[in-house]
């Protein structure tokens, strides 16, 4: 019995086959992430990688998603029209398996936030830079559910109750709201 | 702080494999702004004449620009100077790709080389960590080859690598330096780096180059972005296709070769084929080309498509860009299947693109005219293509009559003798240039091929259209969003200028101005070569997004350098004059610096002594082409004044020579 609820999903497009590999989108993001804005450039700051092998024909302009604290316990390698990728590819992730999507200072993670900023952008820089048209910016209104999802906490908590019982369980919340507040 | 450029350079003395960095002078950066500017500085101060190329004293010194490594569009070039094997003067080659502004990111301007490893070697530039690192293993292996190798073991696939192949280990005068899809190929620079017992150069660089005034600079960047978009919608009209828009001639894009194939010359530059370009061969090469190209390609930060990557069935991928398309073709004669595919093996080998044709071309006419003999071709196949092939084999391994080849088609002339120098009919100041011959002189040419210092016409010309247009509606129309002249007289020149009668060449555009026309295009290429600014946004094509008005901002917002067109028009004339001081300390004069005989079929002796004098005092030159000391002392080179003085090139009391020398002497 949710609320419906408007929500803005922000899409870019990316079409491999036009990317001609120049990395301008790399130039642009880091300078419009640097701090005090575009005041320095190091593509290796930036939110938005190619993976390039000209002479493989690779070229996969890659955004850098959620950090990961740990990493996966396997890993994927794709061939796709006879051309294999590297390990992980494709992942947006900020993760220890690599270098990628880190602060080349601090390692801190970094991540794509589609160039937010006030006033806003009329779409990320890195897509405006992109002559080739490889990234194309999109907007839509989506009507969502806000759900209370309270079947879903009554089961998680009933498995708790059956493992470590009601008392044990509720004496566990009532310490550890003490704690969050104290 | 540092602005733009990092302030530091890296030395490398590979005689005893010393590493140190080096923090520059800023005023040098006032003065003689980065990449060629201060290259020249450092030769000037640093290579005496006395040095030869081979020698373990020469410097190869790898220029970042002073915007490489900035969000400016296009700006990614690597300048290389050194003293050419071939010409014996400066060699100033550049080349775009993504290595300038790797080396930007790792904290350096500039990687300069001396003295010579015993070992073969390659340097590993990792932000601060610098190594000489053994190359023995990749000895004899391909210029694109070894930047694979290099990438893997270093387990670095974002290094970037700048490499020799067998031609540049064998010092081969026309060897280049190549680096994934651009190479820097003219003057045998790659010799010079063979020599050093340098097989690669890899960097990988993670620090921050910094913006003077942030915002300002964006906007700039973003004006020509716009303008890029704006002129790749709207082509120049009224020109050829390959001169109606940005970039370098998009010969990847194209599939219409009519203009070269019966303009350029095929053969040793010797042979026009009027009706070569029919529906057959249209037909056939664009299924080649369509089935061996896989992608357009770009340099780093740019939008332009002027490389591709090459697929030919049976052999590696490379990469490829601009008229190296044609010139392994036409030279042999041939088809466009086979000049893609021997460009293959003639990129691993790391070889000019203009000049190892030519130098194969002039080899068999040579045979053919029985100058060089059965003798010299022993095993030499006899199908016309497989002898293009043999023929690379043995100039890249030196071996046999590839060893005379190797030096170009000069020196092989003067050590083949026979008369052989008649064949060696299409070089200026001994380098080999486009297999090009025309009609009518034309001045504004003239004065560019003979005194142009890098020794090839597209790295002078541009911005002037090459010919005047049919009507006079066609130039009002052209002139009227013509905002990049430096001043409205250009306007003027072009309007004037008809196809034929009293206003048209070689009379005019008149010598006063063909000497502003060709100083006007010459300065823009300096200025690129000095930014890192790729010449096919700025100084090589019509209407470009960068220009003498723009070029200030971008300085200095970018650099923090207070600067007015003024003032960039002086520094360019300081290292451009420095250029020419160099040389003229290594023997250069007026006689060297004449257009092939046989150039145009219609020559004009007095025209060209009149345009030749003229354009002397203009830049401020003596008669032999030596800058006046008054010239000199206007541009701040008091010290080069001191040393022409020192040396007996200019005497205390005037500006004429106290003794004329020439360049021509033997490599030792």
């Amino acid at each position: 019995m949710g609320e419906k609820k408007k929500k803005i999903v922000k899409t870019i497009r990316v079409d491999v086959d036009k990317c001609n590999g120049c990395r301008a989108c790399e130039v642009a993001c880091s300078a419009f992430h640097a701090a005090p804005q575009y005041s320095s450039n190091n593509p290796a700051r930036s939110r938005i990688r190619v993976i390039r092998d000209p002479l493989k024909d690779i070229y996969v302009p890659v955004y850098a998603g959620e950090h990961a604290k740990s990493e996966c316990m396997g890993r994927d390698k794709y061939t796709i029209d006879g051309k294999e990728y590297d390990e992980c590819a494709f992942c947006r992730a900020s993760c220890p398996s690599r270098d990628l999507f880190k602060e080349p200072d601090s390692g801190l993670p970094l991540k794509c936030d589609m160039c937010e900023s006030d006033p806003a952008l009329s779409e990320p820089l890195c897509v405006q830079w992109c002559l080739a048209d490889a990234l194309i910016y999109e907007e839509r209104e989506e009507e969502v559910e806000e759900e209370v999802k309270a079947e879903e906490l009554e089961t998680g908590l009933e498995s708790l109750v059956n493992k470590y019982g009601m008392d044990k369980l509720m004496e566990t919340v009532a310490r550890m709201s003490i704690s969050k507040k104290g | 702080m540092r602005y733009a450029e990092t302030g530091f350079n890296l030395e490398v003395d590979l005689s005893r494999g010393n590493i140190e960095r080096v923090a520059t002078d800023p005023r040098d950066t006032e003065l003689y702004l980065g990449g060629l500017g201060t290259n020249a500085k450092i030769l000037w101060d640093r290579v005496p004449p006395e040095v030869e190329p081979f020698s373990p004293d020469n410097l190869l010194i790898f220029g970042a620009g002073l915007l490489c490594g900035t969000p400016a569009t296009g700006c990614n070039r690597t300048i290389v100077s050194t003293i050419s094997p071939q010409t014996l003067l400066m060699a100033f080659s550049m080349m775009g790709g993504f290595w300038a502004p790797e080396l930007k990111y790792a904290g350096y301007d500039k990687v300069i080389i001396r003295g010579k490893s015993p070992d073969l070697v390659y340097l590993w530039i990792n932000n601060d960590k610098v190594e000489i690192r053994d190359a023995s293993h990749l000895r004899g292996k391909g210029a694109g080859e070894t930047a694979e190798l290099i990438r893997q073991e270093l387990k670095e696939p974002k290094a970037q690598v700048a490499a020799i192949g067998l031609a540049g280990e064998n010092r081969v005068y026309f060897a280049s330096i190549e680096q994934g899809r651009s190479s820097a190929s003219r003057g045998g620079i790659g010799a010079v780096m063979g020599d050093k017992g340098l097989k690669a150069v890899a960097v990988r660089g993670t620090k921050d180059i910094n913006i003077a005034r942030p915002a300002e600079f964006m906007e700039l960047c973003s004006e020509v972005l716009k303008y890029i978009k704006f002129r790749n919608e709207n082509p120049v009209p009224g020109v050829m296709p390959i001169l109606a828009g940005l970039g370098s001639p998009q010969e990847m894009a194209v599939h219409d070769e009519k203009w070269h194939t019966e303009n350029f010359m095929w053969g040793n530059s010797r042979t026009r084929r009027k009706d070569f370009w029919n529906q057959e061969v249209a037909q056939k090469w664009t299924e080649t080309l369509d089935k061996m190209r896989t992608r357009l390609i770009s340099c780093y930060n740019c939008p332009m498509k002027c490389g591709a990557t090459i697929s030919a069935p049976g052999l590696p991928t490379y990469m490829m860009k601009c008229f190296s398309k044609l010139t392994y073709t036409m030279a042999a004669m041939s088809d466009l299947d086979f000049g893609l595919r021997i460009a293959q093996r003639a990129t691993e080998y790391g070889v000019d693109g203009f000049s190892a044709p030519q130098v194969m071309a002039f080899g068999l006419e040579l045979y053919e005219a029985g100058i060089l003999t059965d003798q010299d071709m022993a095993g030499m196949p006899s199908v016309n293509e497989e002898r293009f092939y043999w023929l690379l084999d043995r100039i890249v391994r030196r071996e046999g009559i590839g060893d005379v080849l190797a030096n170009g088609t000069h020196w092989a002339a003067q050590q083949i003798g026979k008369g052989a120098d008649a064949y060696a009919h299409n070089n200026i100041k001994k380098h080999e240039q486009l297999p090009l011959k025309l009609s009518m002189l034309n001045p504004i040419y003239f004065l560019m091929y003979a005194t142009g210092e890098k020794i090839n016409i597209t790295q002078i010309e541009g911005q002037f259209p090459q010919a005047p247009f049919a009507t006079r509606e066609e130039r009002e129309a052209f002139v009227k969003d013509w905002f990049q002249v430096p001043d409205e007289k250009f306007k003027h020149y072009l309007l004037d200028w008809e196809p034929r009668g009293e206003k048209s060449i070689p009379y005019y555009p008149t010598v006063e101005m063909s000497c502003h026309i060709v100083d006007w295009q010459e300065r823009m290429h300096y200025i690129d070569d000095a930014l890192g600014m790729c010449s096919g946004l700025s100084s090589f094509p019509l209407k470009p997004p960068y220009h003498i008005h723009n070029y200030p901002k971008f300085i200095s917002a970018g650099a923090g350098i207070d600067m007015d067109e003024a003032k960039l028009t002086q520094a360019a004339k300081r290292y451009r004059t420095l250029v020419r001081a160099i040389n003229i300390r290594r023997g250069m004069r007026r006689a060297d610096e004449k257009p092939p005989e046989n150039h145009w079929k219609k020559r004009f002796p007095e025209l060209e002594k009149e345009l030749l004098d003229t354009y002397y005092e203009f830049k401020g030159w003596n008669s032999q082409g030596i800058p006046t000391k008054a010239s000199l002392h206007e541009f701040g080179l008091d010290y080069v004044a001191e040393d022409f003085v020192k040396r007996g090139i200019l005497t205390d009391s005037e500006d004429e020579p106290s003794e004329k020398t020439s360049v021509e002497k033997e490599l030792k």
